[in-house]
């Protein structure tokens, strides 16, 4: 439906004075912006040479995150797999070894398709025991599909590399498990 | 009758040119002028880079220096395409003339110091008259200063140099509609029209504004007008600043420079007349547009700005202070400095000036700048006719700006008001702001 007449209001903008029609001080004044600029310090980061530094909740590479006893965290809940909407994690349970006694199951395999994989970060929010994690790395790369099938020691060795990098230091509680871990109580 | 003919034998006697000299000159020039248009292309990819707190190209040798010499490589190496709708020989024959036009407007510049080959003469085989002084005897005079002395111009003592300049660069516009007729597509179609309608407008002011300049130094002659600026108080910037300004604006608009692009505007013609062009086809094109900026640049230097004068630098006995070859440098590096600063004028005023509307654009050049450069002409007449000082002219000039500027701030200037009932905005709100 068009708009009534009597709802219009037709504007225009205030006559220019003096200063205005002669134009000349308003071209000198964008002049000394422009100009300014080229001497302000420059924004371009020279990216090979030079990493950029990236917040620490950058949705990059995932890592499995590791406690205190350098074991895997993560116990094969499956509520990542649930949750990604790529559904690009394949989980395997197994019985948790014997030694283990905070936990019922651990992942016998853990595979992440980063082609796959969206980096939604809804693993990371799903996960009850800050087993998964999304890092800072952001330049993956591989030279076949297969390269980027990340399994449970590719995992683990990212949580290695970006703790000793010191790029993602570990965000979670180390050490005990969540309450999700713990056997139900009789 | 057989002996009157005998006494009147005439015979024409042409100068002899220094063909080699010249050869080598107008190759010179022309390895200069494209080295130069393939850096400008990169000074602008970094100026306009700068501007934006970026660094611009700095991959490709050190600081991106070696940049334009891939570009070329690559315009060369592209595949050639020729749409099959377009009409083949002004497709093929538009970057021509373009690019031809543009080289030939630069014969003229005088880059440096210049001896004029004699005219030639009518001499009258007579035995009689033996005086030193004969016409003759003047010719070969002139002759022989012209072979002994160093030319740096590629066409010297040319007495039409600014007409041929114009006319020249009036043909360039031919390159540019060619290119977009023959592309036989619309968007091409649009940027040739407007461009011919532009060109057209600005040439207008443009040749009028430096006719005060040709008449103070009575001569079209190059040469003789920097020889003028040489002689005076003062560069002709300092007597016409008006002509300058109105010279300089209409340049811009010569040039397809923003902010008046409108010829080739990405965002509404998709590059305009170039829209069907690749390759090395379009590279022409685009040096033709540089190589332009580099010519109006030296117009401009020479014009306005005293050619190769620059007071403590150079002056007109340079030979004897620097001898023959570092007058020729010195006076080089002046002219080329000028033409570089005005080249970077026309670099950072791109990204200061939005670019116009078509219709802004006719009406400053028809409402605004003819009016202004017709009355700043009348101002320079009437100095000139009366021999009132030459400084009367630059208090003309500033009363003619200003009282222009009031006349629009009074009139409301040349923004077409719409004919319906409008809500005034209070000043210094933006539109929309109600």
């Amino acid at each position: 439906m068009a708009i009534a007449e009597k709802d219009v209001t037709w504007v225009q903008p205030a006559k220019l004075g003096l200063f205005g029609q002669l134009y000349l001080p308003a071209i000198v004044d964008g002049l000394a912006t422009t100009v300014g600029h080229i001497f302000k310090k420059k924004v371009t980061e020279k990216y090979p040479e030079q990493e950029p530094t990236l917040p620490s909740n950058y949705r990059g590479v995932h890592r499995l995150n590791r406690d205190a006893d350098d074991r895997v965290k993560c116990v094969a809940c499956y509520m990542c797999a649930t949750a990604c909407p790529a559904h690009c994690i394949d989980i395997v349970a197994a019985p948790a070894p014997a030694g283990w006694k905070d936990r019922e199951k651990y992942p016998e395999t853990f595979v992440i398709d980063e082609l796959r994989c969206i980096y939604c970060g809804m693993c990371e929010e799903a996960c009850p025991v800050d087993a998964i994690e999304l890092t800072t790395l952001y330049d993956l790369t591989g030279l076949s599909r297969e390269q980027m099938i990340f399994d449970k020691e590719k995992l683990l060795s990212v949580f290695d590399m970006t703790t000793k990098a010191g790029t993602d230091p570990v965000r979670s509680r180390a050490g005990a498990l969540g309450p999700a871990s713990e056997a139900p109580r009789k | 009758m057989r002996l009157g003919c005998a006494l009147l034998f005439t015979e024409e006697i042409m100068p002899e040119f220094n063909l080699l000299t010249t050869a080598l000159l107008i190759g010179g020039v022309v390895f200069v002028v494209l080295n130069t248009v393939a850096y400008l292309i990169l000074a602008e990819r970094k100026v306009a880079a700068w501007m934006q707190d970026r660094i611009g190209p700095n991959r490709v040798g050190p600081w991106g220096l070696l940049q334009p010499i891939v570009d070329g490589g690559k315009m060369f190496l592209k595949e050639d395409v020729i749409p099959a709708h377009v009409d083949k020989i002004f497709f093929l024959l538009a970057p021509m003339v373009a690019f031809g036009t543009a080289m030939l407007a630069i014969a003229v510049v005088p880059v440096g110091s210049t001896v004029a080959p004699p005219l030639p003469v009518m001499s009258v085989k007579a035995t009689g008259i033996t005086s030193p002084d004969t016409p003759l005897d003047r010719y070969d005079a002139g002759q022989k200063t012209y072979r002994e002395g160093m030319t740096f111009a590629i066409a010297p003592g040319l007495d039409i140099g600014i007409l041929y300049v114009f006319a020249i660069g009036s043909l360039a516009v031919y390159g540019v509609i060619l290119a977009g007729w023959s592309a036989n597509n619309k968007y091409a179609l649009l940027g040739s029209l407007r461009s011919s309608a532009q060109i057209i407008s600005y040439e207008i002011p443009l040749g009028m504004s430096i006719l005060g300049v040709v008449m103070m130094a009575g001569s079209l002659n190059p040469e003789q007008i920097v020889a003028q600026q040489l002689n005076g108080d003062s560069w002709n910037v300092g007597y016409m600043p008006l002509a300058f300004l109105l010279f300089l604006t209409s340049v811009f608009a010569e040039c397809n420079r923003l902010p008046f692009d409108l010829p080739e505007s990405e965002q509404e013609l998709v590059g305009g007349y170039h829209t069907e062009y690749s390759s090395l086809k379009l590279g022409m094109l685009l040096l033709a547009e540089y190589a332009h900026m580099i010519t109006t640049s030296l117009l401009m230097a020479v014009l306005f700005f005293g050619g190769w004068h620059f007071p403590g630098i150079t002056s007109a006995n340079d030979a004897s202070l620097y001898g023959t070859t570092g007058e020729a440098l010195i006076r080089t590096g002046v002219l080329a400095a000028k033409m570089f600063c005005f080249i970077a004028l026309f670099l950072l005023v791109r990204w200061t000036i939005p670019r116009f509307r078509f219709d802004q654009l006719m009406s400053l050049a028809w409402k605004v700048m003819i009016p202004l450069s017709l009355m700043n002409l009348i101002c320079v007449l009437i100095v000139l006719q009366f021999g009132l000082p030459k400084w009367t002219m630059t208090i003309a000039s500033v009363i003619l700006f200003f009282a222009v500027g009031l006349w629009g701030a009074i009139g409301g200037g040349n923004v077409s008001a719409p004919k319906r009932a409008v809500v005034k905005l209070p000043r210094g709100l933006p539109a929309g702001a109600v």
